[in-house]
């Protein structure tokens, strides 16, 4: 049986919201816009409390880097389902520049700390569009990796796991522990109810900070500029079917 | 300076992909070097040793290799870097590469930079991010960059012209430690999706994953792939592997037929850079007419078959 699962939690711009881009170009307005957790970090908290209420893991902590807000993110988790959080304490400077790389090596160190033998993350985070934490987590703990998972079985000390790849589907069997990232289709997550909200806010966060975990979090990329991307302008309206297949004709394109 | 394209295959043939990835390392000068690694990839290196630009070819054969899974790739990719003192790896952002870069940069405590569009400098690049609401140009200050390259943005390279010497790749121990089972293909004659030159989209318009038969009719009158939004995924009408978006894949097509898609912000970042896009959806307030070239207004339950019909005279 596994232990404890840990499972990231990000804090994003919530999916609804058109980003906009600071006129400065340092980076997009974050001020006063609405946040939520990333789409895909609830599919892996849904996984991991799955896997508990089907008695298959003992303990679901839920770990989120950054400054004080990123523990109503955490909150949400304990909503779902989680028993326990962990905020990482990053802010200013040091969370404008914290990327993946810095993230996953939180998530090793605290994998160690709380010896858990499965991390379940989601697969990309909708602000950067990484892609990156699951594998990097992965690789240094030296565990093997099911990314873009959408099917996980617990199979005694192996996970079979169901990936999403571009052709169709692929499955790989993995020795435990090992890191999970989430896609689409690996479940869909639940609402939070009244009486879980109310109880999640008497479960336990502990605070910690990166250097508490040995992690330096400088980085090495540097976001020299962040723009607008140019835009496409609106074409015509056409009125019938017709219309519209002599116009790709006409243009060449069938 | 000199750069290592991780090379995907399916031991049969080489991913379009790569071909593109090896644009994108063409452009930071420097000498191209691609690492083959397979479990009977003979053919593939030969194809690989003909692509223009690139000098030469690593080749890996191990069972251990089968399904190229990142955990077994890693330590030959390090090997490989041991050896050779690349400045900067990368890969095509399919899958593949997405799985196994991540991996390779952690080993070497190096931040990758993904799925990039542009190449502005050896060390700076530009990526989208925010489903493509902002572009954002990275300086690179690592000592090995680390990459993965978005295909649609970099011409493919051509497959005649070059003259690489073919050499054995270091040696790596198997790891052991994950084990490739089986995979699912979704089986179609119609093009792949992201190399298509005409694709055909379907949205939650489309109502029903049967209903998608209208838009298979119309793809195979114009060799066209069949795309879908996220939200089509989410209602369960087709399986991942068709979604076109932020989270799905990258289309750039000479021409995108979105039907019945909303045009969701997460779509639109995945097409938006098709040179023709064309929209057919009933709702004339649909976000997608902004980014069209024709917009159609009509229900799409009759304009598809009759542009079918169209299409068969």
């Amino acid at each position: 049986m596994a232990a404890r699962v840990l499972v990231g939690v990000k804090r994003v711009i919530d999916y609804a919201v058109k980003v906009r881009v600071k006129p400065d170009n340092t980076g997009v307005v974050t001020d006063g816009v609405k946040h939520s957790m990333n789409p895909f970090c609830e599919i892996a908290v849904e996984e991991a409390v799955k896997l508990k209420e089907k008695q298959l893991v003992k303990e679901v902590v839920a770990v989120s880097c950054g400054p004080q807000q990123v523990q109503e993110t955490i909150r949400t988790a304990l909503a779902m389902g989680a028993d326990r959080g962990i905020h990482v304490e990053v802010s200013g400077k040091d969370y404008d520049a914290l990327g993946p790389l810095q993230v996953s090596k939180i998530m090793a160190a605290l994998a160690k700390k709380e010896e858990a033998n499965l991390i379940i993350l989601g697969k990309q985070a909708i602000d950067d569009d990484c892609n990156q934490t699951g594998q990097m987590t992965a690789a240094l703990l030296d565990w093997p990796q099911g990314t873009f998972a959408s099917e996980v079985v617990l199979e005694g000390d192996k996970l079979k796991v169901v990936r999403e790849v571009d052709g169709g589907l692929e499955t790989v069997k993995l020795d435990m522990p090992a890191v999970v990232t989430a896609d689409l289709r690996l479940n869909t997550p639940r609402y939070a109810t009244l009486p879980n909200i109310m109880k999640a806010k008497k479960k336990k966060i502990s605070v910690v900070k990166p250097g508490d975990l040995g992690v330096d979090v400088a980085s090495r990329l540097e976001v020299l500029r962040v723009e607008e991307p140019p835009q496409r302008k609106a074409g015509v309206k056409v009125e019938t079917v017709e219309d519209l297949v002599s116009k790709l004709k006409e243009g060449g394109r069938i | 300076q000199s750069t290592l394209v991780v090379a995907e295959h399916d031991n049969d043939k080489l991913t379009p992909i790569t071909l593109n990835a090896i644009t994108a390392a063409k452009k930071l000068g420097g000498e191209v070097t691609c690492l083959v690694a397979g479990t009977n990839c003979a053919k593939v290196a030969e194809e690989l040793t003909k692509v223009q630009g690139v000098k030469k070819v690593l080749v890996a054969q191990h069972d251990a290799y089968k399904g190229l899974l990142p955990e077994e790739l890693t330590p030959l990719v390090l090997a490989s870097q041991q050896q050779f003192k690349f400045t900067h790896i990368c890969a095509g952002a399919s899958a593949f590469g997405k799985n196994l870069l991540p991996r390779i940069a952690a080993k070497l405590d190096v931040a990758p930079v993904s799925d990039i569009i542009e190449v502005k400098s050896p060390d700076t690049f530009v990526r989208t991010v925010y489903a493509g609401n902002a572009l954002s140009t990275v300086k690179c200050n690592e000592s090995v960059k680390v990459f993965t390259v978005r295909g649609t943005s970099f011409e493919a390279a051509p497959l005649e012209g070059g003259s690489a010497a073919k050499e054995e790749a270091p040696p790596s121990a198997a790891v052991g430690v994950s084990q490739w089972l089986e995979q699912n293909l979704s089986k179609s004659d119609r093009p792949e999706l992201t190399s298509a030159k005409v694709v055909v989209s379907g949205g939650r318009g489309l109502k029903s994953g049967e209903n998608f038969k209208l838009l298979y009719d119309l793809a195979d009158k114009m060799n066209a792939a069949v795309g879908a939004s996220r939200a089509a995924v989410d209602a369960g009408f087709v399986p991942n592997d068709l979604q076109v978006g932020q989270t799905g894949k990258i289309v750039a097509p000479e021409l995108y037929i979105a039907v019945g898609i909303s045009g969701a912000i997460q779509h639109l970042a995945g097409m938006k850079d098709s040179k023709t896009i064309v929209a057919i959806n009933k709702d004339p307030e649909a976000p997608i007419f902004q980014v069209a070239d024709y917009g159609l207004v009509a229900d799409l339950f009759k304009a598809v078959p009759e542009m079918t019909a169209l299409l068969s005279k």
